[in-house]
C-alpha cells in the first residue's frame, strides 16, 4: 500500500468511524480485563491474609492454653510437616528479636504497618528467582515475637500470568478491531468509490453514464437508484431546455432576419421618398413588436411554470370569463362569417387569476377563429366538469396532440398561417397553475380543447 | 404639461425625455430616488413617471412618501416587474397607472395624457360631446347630428371611453383594461374589429370621420 493510499484511507470517514469504534472497543475490553485482573488478584491476596490470620489465631490460642512450650511444639510440628514446596513462613523470637524457632533466620528489617502486616524479601532460591513474603507479626504476651507469613512467589507468578494473558488478550482485541475496521472501511470505501467514479464521469459531461447497481437492495443500491432517478430527471429536463432553446433560436431567426432585411432596404432607400421610408420604418417596428410579444409570451409561460405564485387569485366563475372572451371575439367571427355559440350548462367556480384565464381563453378563441372555415361553427361550453372550446377546423392529428403544447410547436398544415406557436403552451401553463388539465379531443370535424380539474374523470363531450 | 421622470437608466431616461419634449411637454429628469422625491415634492408637476428600481430610494417608497406628504400628482409607475402582484403592489402604494418595460413610447404618452386628463375632470358628467356626436350617460343614448345611433352595451362603453379621452391617443391595451376590464397585452387584432364596427356606426353615414387610427399606437376620437 502506497503512502498516498494510506493518507487517503486516514482521511476517509468510514475509516475514522472504524477507528473510533476500535478505540471504544479497546477501552471497554481494557476496563473489563482490568476488572477481571483486579478481582482475581485481590481475591487471592485476601485468601492469603485470611489463612495467615487463622494461623496466628490458632497459635495464639495454643500459647494461651499450653504456654511457650505448647506454642513451640505447635510451630515445630508445623515446620516438620512442611513439604518442600510449601511456603508458609514461621519465626518465633524473643523480646530482642533473637530467633528461637522458625524457617527463616532473621526478623525482617522492614517496619510493619499498624496492623502488623509486613512484606519483605525472602532471598533468592536456587534458580536465582527473587522470593518475597507477606507476613504478620504478633507480640505474644509482651515477651515473644511471632511472625507468620507466606512466600508470595507462587501467587505472584499466577498474578503475573493472569496479567500477561490479559495484556496479550487486549493486544489481540486491539489488533482484531484494527483489522476489522480496516476491512469494513475498505469495503464501504469501495462501494462509495464506484459511486464517486461514476459521478465524476457524469460531471465531466457524460450524462448518459449511470451509477452501477449491485442488486443487493442495500442502502448503497438505494442511493444509486435515487441518484440514477435524479440523473434521468435532470437529463429529461436538460433535453427539454435544449429543445426549447433550439426552437427559440430557430423560430426567432425568421422574424429577426425579416427585421434586418427591412432595416437594410431602409438604409438603401434613396432620400426624398418620405412616404416609403415611413412605411418601411413602420414595418420594421411591427416586426420588432412581434418579436417583443413573442419574448413576453415566453417569459410569461416560464414564470407561470417556474413558480406557482397565486397572489392575484380570487374566486371567480369561469363561465363569465369565457362569456367575456366570446363577446370579445364575436365581431371577429362575424367578419369571418363564422358562428359562435356559447353554452353555459352550469356554473363553474374556482379560485384563480381572471386576467390569466382570460388570456388563455383568448388564445383558444384566437385559434378557433383562425382555423374554422367560413360558415363553420365555434362552440364554447361550460359544464359541471369543465370548459371546452370546439372549432370545426382541420383538427390536430392524433400523434401530434401532445406536441402542440410544446413551445413553438406548430402542426405542419398550419405553418403558413400567422402565429407564434406559443398559444397552447400558455394555455397549458395557465391551466396547470389553476390545477386544471388540458385535453385535446376530436370534434369531427375540428378540435375540442377541454379544460377540466386534474382530479376529474374524463368528462362527457358533446 | 410638466412632467418629472425618475429613472436611473440613462438610455431609457434619455429616450423618454427626448420623446416627451418632442411631443411639446416640459420634462425634468432625476436619476436617483432621493433627488426625485425632493423634486416631486417641491415642484408642481402635472404627472410623475417613476421607475420601481432606483438607487437610494425605491419607486414605491417615493410614492408612499409623496402621498404621505399630501402630494396628489398622478403617478405612472414604470417597471420591469410585470406580474399581477407587482402591479397590485404598485397601485396599492399610491400609483395611478402601471407600465411594464419594455414599452412603446406611444403607449407611455397615451397613458400620461389619460392620467392628466383624468386628474382634470373631477366633476361627474352626464353628457359627453365631440363635434356633433353626443352621448347621454343617464339615458344611455348616443346621437350624431340629431340622428340616434343604436349601440350594443360594449360598444357604448368603448365609445364612452374614447369620448372621455377625445383628442388623446388611446392604445389597444388601454382599451382592453378600461373597457373590458382585463389586464393583458393583446397580441391580436381583436380590438381593431370592435373599433371598425363602432366606426361603421358613428362615421359611416357622415362626411367627416371622428374615429381615427393612429398607426403604431392606437386610436383617437377628435373633431377634425
Amino acid at each position: 500500500m502506497s503512502f498516498a493510499s494510506i493518507k487517503s484511507l486516514l482521511r476517509s470517514a468510514t475509516f475514522r468511524l472504524a477507528l473510533i469504534y476500535m478505540v471504544l472497543f479497546s477501552v471497554s475490553a481494557l476496563v473489563l480485563l482490568s476488572f477481571i485482573y483486579w478481582s482475581t488478584a485481590a481475591y487471592m491476596s485476601r485468601q492469603v491474609d485470611a489463612t495467615i490470620d487463622a494461623e496466628i489465631t490458632g497459635l495464639a490460642e495454643r500459647y494461651e492454653t499450653d504456654g511457650l512450650r505448647g506454642l513451640t511444639a505447635q510451630v515445630g510440628e508445623r515446620l516438620s510437616k512442611q513439604q518442600p514446596g510449601d511456603s508458609t513462613v514461621y519465626l518465633l523470637t524473643d523480646n530482642n528479636y533473637r530467633p528461637l524457632l522458625g524457617n527463616i533466620n532473621r526478623w525482617p528489617q522492614v517496619p510493619a504497618d499498624t496492623a502488623g502486616w509486613v512484606t519483605f524479601r525472602l532471598g533468592d532460591d536456587v534458580s536465582g528467582r527473587v522470593h518475597s513474603a507477606r507476613a504478620r507479626a504478633f507480640l505474644v504476651r509482651g515477651r515473644y515475637h511471632l511472625l507468620v507469613g507466606r512466600d508470595m512467589y507462587e501467587l505472584q507468578s499466577i498474578q503475573t500470568l493472569i496479567k500477561r494473558t490479559l495484556v496479550l488478550g487486549g493486544v489481540f482485541t486491539f489488533a482484531l478491531a484494527l483489522l476489522g475496521g480496516f476491512m469494513m472501511s475498505r469495503s464501504v470505501n469501495r462501494r462509495l468509490d464506484t459511486i464517486n467514479r461514476a459521478s465524476r464521469e457524469i460531471m465531466s459531461g457524460n450524462l448518459n453514464q449511470r451509477i452501477p447497481h449491485r442488486g443487493s437492495g442495500d442502502e448503497f443500491d438505494q442511493l444509486s437508484d435515487n441518484l440514477n432517478n435524479m440523473l434521468d430527471q435532470i437529463e429529461a429536463l436538460m433535453d427539454g431546455v435544449r429543445r426549447v432553446s433550439d426552437n427559440i433560436a430557430h423560430d426567432l431567426r425568421t422574424p429577426l432576419a425579416r427585421l434586418r432585411n427591412r432595416l437594410e432596404s431602409l438604409s438603401m432607400q434613396p432620400p426624398g421618398d418620405d412616404q416609403a421610408r415611413r412605411e418601411m420604418v413602420e414595418q420594421a417596428l411591427a416586426e420588432a413588436d412581434g418579436l417583443l410579444g413573442t419574448f413576453n409570451a415566453l417569459l410569461r409561460i416560464a414564470r407561470l411554470e417556474a413558480d406557482a405564485r397565486r397572489a392575484g387569485f380570487a374566486p371567480l366563475e369561469l363561465g363569465q370569463v369565457l362569456a367575456d372572451v366570446v363577446e370579445l371575439y364575436e365581431p371577429v367571427a362575424e367578419e369571418n362569417r363564422q358562428r359562435v355559440e356559447l353554452v353555459r350548462e352550469s356554473e363553474f367556480t374556482l379560485v384563480g387569476d381572471r386576467d390569466l384565464l382570460f388570456q388563455a381563453f383568448t388564445n383558444l378563441l384566437d385559434n378557433a377563429v383562425k382555423y374554422t372555415p367560413p360558415e363553420g361553427l365555434i362552440r364554447a361550453r361550460v359544464y359541471a366538469a369543465g370548459v371546452s372550446v370546439c372549432d370545426s377546423g382541420p383538427g390536430v392529428p392524433e400523434r401530434e396532440k401532445d406536441k402542440v403544447f410544446q413551445r413553438f410547436y406548430r402542426v405542419d398544415s398550419s405553418r403558413s398561417t400567422p402565429g407564434s406557436g406559443l398559444g397552447l403552451s400558455l394555455v397549458k401553463a395557465v391551466a396547470s397553475l389553476h390545477d386544471l388539465r388540458v385535453r385535446l379531443t376530436d370534434a369531427d370535424p375540428g378540435l375540442c380543447v377541454v379544460l377540466e380539474p386534474v382530479a376529474a374523470d374524463s368528462a362527457p363531450l358533446s | 404639461m410638466r412632467i418629472l421622470i425618475i429613472e436611473d437608466d440613462q438610455e431609457t431616461a434619455g429616450y423618454i425625455v427626448k420623446g416627451l419634449k418632442e411631443a411639446g411637454h416640459a420634462v425634468d429628469h432625476a436619476a436617483d430616488g432621493q433627488t426625485g422625491l425632493e423634486l416631486g415634492a417641491a415642484e408642481p408637476y402635472d404627472v410623475l413617471v417613476i421607475d420601481r428600481m432606483l438607487p437610494q430610494l425605491d419607486g414605491l417608497t417615493i410614492i408612499e412618501r409623496l402621498r404621505g406628504a399630501a402630494v396628489t400628482t398622478p403617478v405612472l409607475i414604470l417597471s420591469a416587474l410585470g406580474e399581477v402582484d407587482d402591479r397590485v403592489d404598485g397601485l396599492k402604494a399610491g400609483g395611478d397607472d402601471y407600465l411594464v418595460k419594455p414599452f412603446a413610447f406611444s403607449e407611455l404618452l397615451a397613458r400620461l395624457e389619460a392620467l392628466v386628463r383624468r386628474a382634470e375632470i373631477e366633476a361627474p358628467v352626464t353628457r359627453l360631446q365631440v363635434d356633433g356626436l353626443e352621448m347621454d350617460l343617464l339615458s344611455r343614448t348616443v346621437s350624431r347630428d340629431g340622428r340616434d345611433i343604436d349601440l350594443q352595451p360594449r360598444e357604448f362603453r368603448l365609445l364612452e371611453y374614447l369620448m372621455r379621452h377625445s383628442g388623446q391617443v388611446v392604445t389597444r391595451t388601454m382599451l382592453l383594461e378600461k373597457v373590458w376590464d382585463y389586464h393583458f397585452d393583446p397580441q391580436t387584432n381583436v380590438i381593431d374589429v370592435h373599433i371598425s364596427r363602432l366606426r361603421s356606426k358613428i362615421d359611416k353615414d357622415f362626411d367627416t370621420p371622428l374615429l381615427h387610427t393612429v398607426r403604431g399606437a392606437g386610436y383617437v376620437l377628435r373633431e377634425y
